[in-house]
C-alpha cells in the first residue's frame, strides 16, 4: 500500500475473495457487466480525445489553405486518398457520437433524464443516431463530390 | 487581547459564498464546469455548420477555398468555431489529465504543455482563416 487512501480500495467479490476495487477507467473490464451507461460514458471521453486529434487535422487543413495553392492541393489530395477517407470517416463518426451524447450530457446538467429506463433508451438512440448521421453524411458527400 | 481573538462577528459577517470562494477543493471548478457547458451549447450549431462547410468544400481547389473564406459570414463562423472548439477541448483535456495523472507535479506539467499546444493550434487556425479572409 503506497498511500493510506488505498485502504478504502479494499473490497470483496461476491465469492468473498479480497480484491482491489475497480475504478472508473476499468468499469468496462471483467469486474462489471456491460451497461449502456458506462459504455456511452467512456465513449464520450474517447470520442472527445479523437476529436482533439481531429482538431490537429483541421488546423493543418486551414494552414495549408492559407499557405497557398501548392500546399492546399497536397492536403486535399491526401484527404481524398483511401487513408484520408478512412481517417475522415473516423472523425465524422466521433463527431456525431460526441454531438448526440453531448446533448444527453447537457440534459442531465439541466437536471433532466435521470430515469434509468429513459437513460437506457436514449443511450441506445445515441448509437442509432450516430450510425444514421455518419452514413447520411457520407451518402451526401459522395453525391456532391 | 491578542490578534488571534478578533471578534467573531467580523468574520461571520461575510457571506457563506465569499468565505467558501477559493478554498478547499472548490477553487475555480464551477467556472470551469460552466465554461465547458457554454462551449458545448455553442458547438451544437457550430459543428453542424462545420459539417455543412466540409460537404461544400469537398474536393475544392485553392480558389474555391479562398472564395469561401473570403465571405464574412464564413470567416466569422469559422473563427467562432475555432474559439469554442479549442476552448472546449482545453477544458476537456484538463479534466482527463486530472483524472489519470495522480502525481501533482506531473499533472500540472502535462496540463500546461497540452494547453500550450492547444492554444498554439487555435492561433494557427485563426490566423489562417484571417489570412484567407483578407486575401
Ligand atoms: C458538437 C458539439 C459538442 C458538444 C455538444 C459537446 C459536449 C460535451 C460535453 C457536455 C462534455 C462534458 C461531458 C462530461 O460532463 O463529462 C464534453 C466533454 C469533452 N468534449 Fe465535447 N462537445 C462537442 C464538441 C467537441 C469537440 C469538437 C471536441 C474536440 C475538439 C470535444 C472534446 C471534448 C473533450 C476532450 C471532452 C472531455 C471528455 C471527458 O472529460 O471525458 N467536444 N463535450
Amino acid at each position: 500500500m503506497k498511500d493510506v487512501r488505498d485502504a478504502l480500495m479494499i473490497g470483496r467479490t461476491s465469492e468473498g475473495d479480497l480484491v482491489r476495487r475497480p475504478v472508473s477507467p476499468f468499469m468496462l473490464g471483467s469486474a462489471y457487466r456491460f451497461q449502456i451507461s458506462s459504455a456511452t460514458s467512456i465513449l464520450h471521453r474517447i470520442s472527445g480525445c479523437v476529436l482533439g486529434v481531429g482538431s490537429l487535422l483541421l488546423t493543418l487543413w486551414l494552414v495549408c489553405a492559407a499557405s497557398g495553392d501548392g500546399a492546399f492541393s497536397v492536403i486535399q489530395a491526401f484527404l481524398a486518398s483511401w487513408i484520408g477517407l478512412v481517417v475522415l470517416f473516423g472523425f465524422t463518426a466521433a463527431l456525431f457520437y460526441h454531438f448526440c451524447n453531448g446533448i444527453r450530457h447537457l440534459a442531465w446538467d439541466a437536471g433532466r433524464g435521470f430515469d434509468i429506463p429513459v437513460m437506457r433508451r436514449n443511450g441506445k438512440l445515441v448509437f442509432v443516431a450516430t450510425i444514421i448521421l455518419t452514413l447520411a453524411f457520407w451518402t451526401i458527400a459522395f453525391m456532391v463530390w | 487581547m491578542s490578534t488571534h481573538d478578533k471578534p467573531v462577528a467580523v468574520t461571520m459577517r461575510r457571506s457563506g459564498l465569499s468565505r467558501a470562494r477559493g478554498l478547499g477543493s472548490a477553487k475555480s471548478g464551477s467556472a470551469h464546469w460552466w465554461a465547458e457547458r457554454v462551449t458545448s451549447i455553442a458547438l451544437l450549431p457550430l459543428s453542424l455548420y462545420f459539417v455543412a462547410s466540409v460537404i461544400l468544400l469537398l474536393g475544392a481547389d485553392h480558389a474555391r477555398m479562398v472564395a469561401y473564406m473570403a465571405m464574412p459570414w464564413n470567416s466569422a463562423l469559422f473563427l467562432a468555431l475555432i474559439f469554442a472548439m479549442f476552448y472546449h477541448l482545453a477544458l476537456g483535456v484538463q479534466v482527463i489529465v486530472e483524472d489519470y495523472v495522480p502525481n501533482e507535479a506531473k499533472r500540472l506539467a502535462t496540463i500546461l504543455v497540452l494547453k500550450g499546444v492547444i492554444l498554439f493550434l487555435a492561433l494557427a487556425s485563426a490566423v489562417s482563416v484571417l489570412k484567407l479572409a483578407f486575401s
